[in-house]
């Protein structure tokens, strides 16, 4: 067990790395910098005085010098300086983070409590209208834009209940309530979309094990239909589910990107399209490193997760 | 190209070979309509998107037929006016129509589409049949690198590539296909890693065949149907992945009509007024999508059972 972990977290370690490069070197293909970006309001740029600006903002060094800094930045934790707003990075990300963390955990909690029961019904009932009326269901909810289903959610309360959820981020301290369908409504658009994937996963994996031989004796034997199923069957049809459940939750961050921004939530996501159309590299960096970290984690998590829920899992 | 073959058996070169190893090329085949016709019959959802997807491609190839307005000309004295006569869907906050434009951000969605999920099917292929038939130290650095860009979510990598590389149509193809390539690479490497036991492989191989030729003649068209599938299934989030992109602003820049880009437009501000704005872009992307899920779910249930439920 020690040593598996050990190996997983030195993988883990050197995917970062590798993240952290291919991050490093995307950013700075870029055509233009801060300094070309702040200088076009003006119209004109001195030549010298951008090469000053470059110089304060460490950027006429070379990139591998630049890209060591950062590596020290980060093991050091000390995430640099934001360009735009000449604030310390973490200074900015920070109140960023609870945010699309609750955010996220509200969307997987909602793909969940969706996704699983209806995954089961759409198995037990293999076949039938109800089957396939679910999978259509769960499908629209892979084929519709997020954003575009929050958008129409928050229409839908406009012209129905002839009332909008507060657009201004309130903090759960100051109005619960308030706060609470602020964050409902969002996490309703990307759980939706997430269950799909859930359900279908649930669907095909619990199909499998109702078809084993254990099963049947349980029928036999007379045990009632409820039990079967959802202690008998479920138990082991669940591995393959929280696989998806772990790599959803590191994806939903993708889906977040757009949806933080239709809900005008200050999250992670949302600052992040800010950042880069600053090309405020400290930031998007370390946001994207952010990302890249959750992902990584999620998926360390899910396969601890593995030795619990199913005993026969060794780590080798 | 001659094929190495030992002296011993001089006859068995050239065209004979082929056939040894390819014996299902002499049986006769049923024709595509009898093929049609027996997917339909069992597969009513597939079908359903099948026809959703040549609705789009026709539309988005008579797309100036289609038109009742020009997409990208303004009209000050039509500014957010209601569906109508005139304008079927309504039109935007300067006046241009939403029906053209949405016919027309039919061939954006889906050069953009297309282009991308080929793009990165084809690399994510190359690096899978390379990594599956070579195997050893080649496999395991192309598999750790391929992990690196898997770990990023698709949009998030999407939208580092589009804003580093800015915005245009070849740049956004680029963006989106770079995503795609893990992806597609698994797929391939792990259907190359079984056929490659095969004993009409091994016989390649034991003919003399060179490596490139076994590889690019033998192993890769027998993994067609999980490429198949894998095209139709990225196709469908390579549209929201451009919709979502043109819709932050980073995606295909004006004046192509795009449907990401018809929403950001209209989204905040005019919802409430003219809630078409809203509406009828996203149904065309909801559509598209769905066409191609449902046509995805299909395929893989027919061509690849093995994939079921993944």
């Amino acid at each position: 067990m020690k040593t598996y972990i050990a190996q997983r977290l030195a993988i883990a370690i050197l995917t970062l790395l590798g993240m952290s490069m291919v991050i490093f070197a995307l950013l700075r293909l870029a055509p233009g910098d801060i300094v070309d970006i702040l200088f076009s309001a003006a119209g004109y740029v001195n030549p010298s005085e951008k090469q000053a600006i470059l110089k304060e903002l460490g950027m006429d060094r070379p990139y591998w010098v630049q890209y060591l800094e950062w590596l020290k930045q980060i093991v050091t934790g000390d995430l640099g300086k934001s360009y735009r707003y000449d604030l310390p990075a973490w200074q900015i990300i920070r109140p960023l983070i609870p945010v699309t963390l609750e955010l996220a955990m509200l969307s997987i909690l909602v793909a969940v409590v969706l996704g699983v029961p209806t995954g089961v019904i759409s198995a037990v009932k293999q076949d039938s209208m109800l089957d396939y009326m679910l999978r259509v269901f769960s499908l629209a909810g892979l084929s519709m834009p997020s954003f575009w289903l929050g958008m129409v959610i928050i229409l839908a309360m406009v012209s129905w209940l002839g009332w909008i959820p507060s657009l201004t981020y309130v903090k759960p301290t100051e109005n619960f309530p308030v706060h609470a369908v602020q964050f409902a409504l969002p996490a309703l658009a990307v759980g939706y979309r997430s269950s799909a994937l859930i359900m279908r996963i649930t669907r095909s994996s619990l199909l499998e094990v109702l078809r084993e031989d254990y099963i049947r004796t349980a029928w036999a034997k007379g045990q009632a239909g409820r039990i079967v199923i959802w202690r008998h069957a479920l138990k082991n049809a669940i591995l393959p589910v929280v696989t998806v459940i772990g790599i959803e939750f590191a994806f939903l961050i993708g889906g977040l990107v757009v949806t933080e921004t239709v809900f005008n939530l200050p999250g992670v996501a949302r600052f992040l399209v800010q950042a880069i159309l600053w090309r405020d590299y400290p930031v998007v960096q370390n946001l994207v490193m952010f990302i890249a970290i959750i992902v990584i984690l999620s998926n360390l998590f899910v396969d601890m997760l593995y030795g619990w829920l199913d005993p026969r899992v060794r780590y080798g | 190209m001659a094929d190495r073959v030992p002296s011993v058996s001089p006859t068995m070169a050239g065209g004979p070979l082929d056939v040894v190893v390819r014996p299902r090329a002499e049986r006769s085949r049923p024709n595509l309509v009898t093929l049609l016709a027996r997917f339909c019959r069992k597969k009513p959802l597939g079908a359903a998107g099948g026809v959703l997807m040549l609705i789009m491609t026709l539309t988005a190839v008579f797309a100036d037929v289609l038109q009742t307005h020009d997409p990208i000309a303004t009209d000050a004295a039509q500014t957010l006016a209601p569906p109508s006569h005139d304008h079927w869907l309504g039109s935007d906050h300067l006046g241009r129509d939403i029906y053209s434009r949405i016919v027309h951000g039919a061939r954006v969605s889906l050069i953009v589409g297309i282009a991308s999920t080929l793009l990165g099917s084809v690399l994510g292929g190359i690096f899978g049949l390379l990594s599956g038939y070579v195997g050893g130290t080649t496999d395991l650095i192309v598999q750790r690198v391929l992990d690196i860009l898997q770990g990023l979510p698709l949009l998030v990598l999407a939208l580092v590539m589009t804003a580093s590389l800015g915005p245009s149509i070849p740049n956004v193809i680029l963006a989106i296909s770079i995503p795609i390539i893990p992806r597609a690479s698994r797929v391939i490497r792990a259907s190359v890693l079984s056929i490659r036991e095969m004993q009409y492989v091994e016989a390649a191989r034991a003919l003399g065949l060179r490596h490139a030729r076994i590889a690019f003649r033998h192993v890769l068209p027998n993994t067609i149907g999980p490429f198949i599938v894998l095209t139709t299934a990225q196709l469908g989030s390579a549209i929201l992945v451009e919709a979502a992109l043109s819709f932050l602003g980073l995606g295909v820049p004006e004046p192509y009509p795009s449907w990401g880009r018809m929403l950001s437009v209209s989204a905040a501000e005019y919802a409430q007024k003219a809630p078409w704005l809203v509406l009828f872009p996203g149904i065309a992307i909801s559509l598209a999508v769905f066409g191609s899920n449902l046509l995805g779910d299909a395929l893989r249930d027919t061509l690849d059972p093995r994939l079921r439920g993944a």
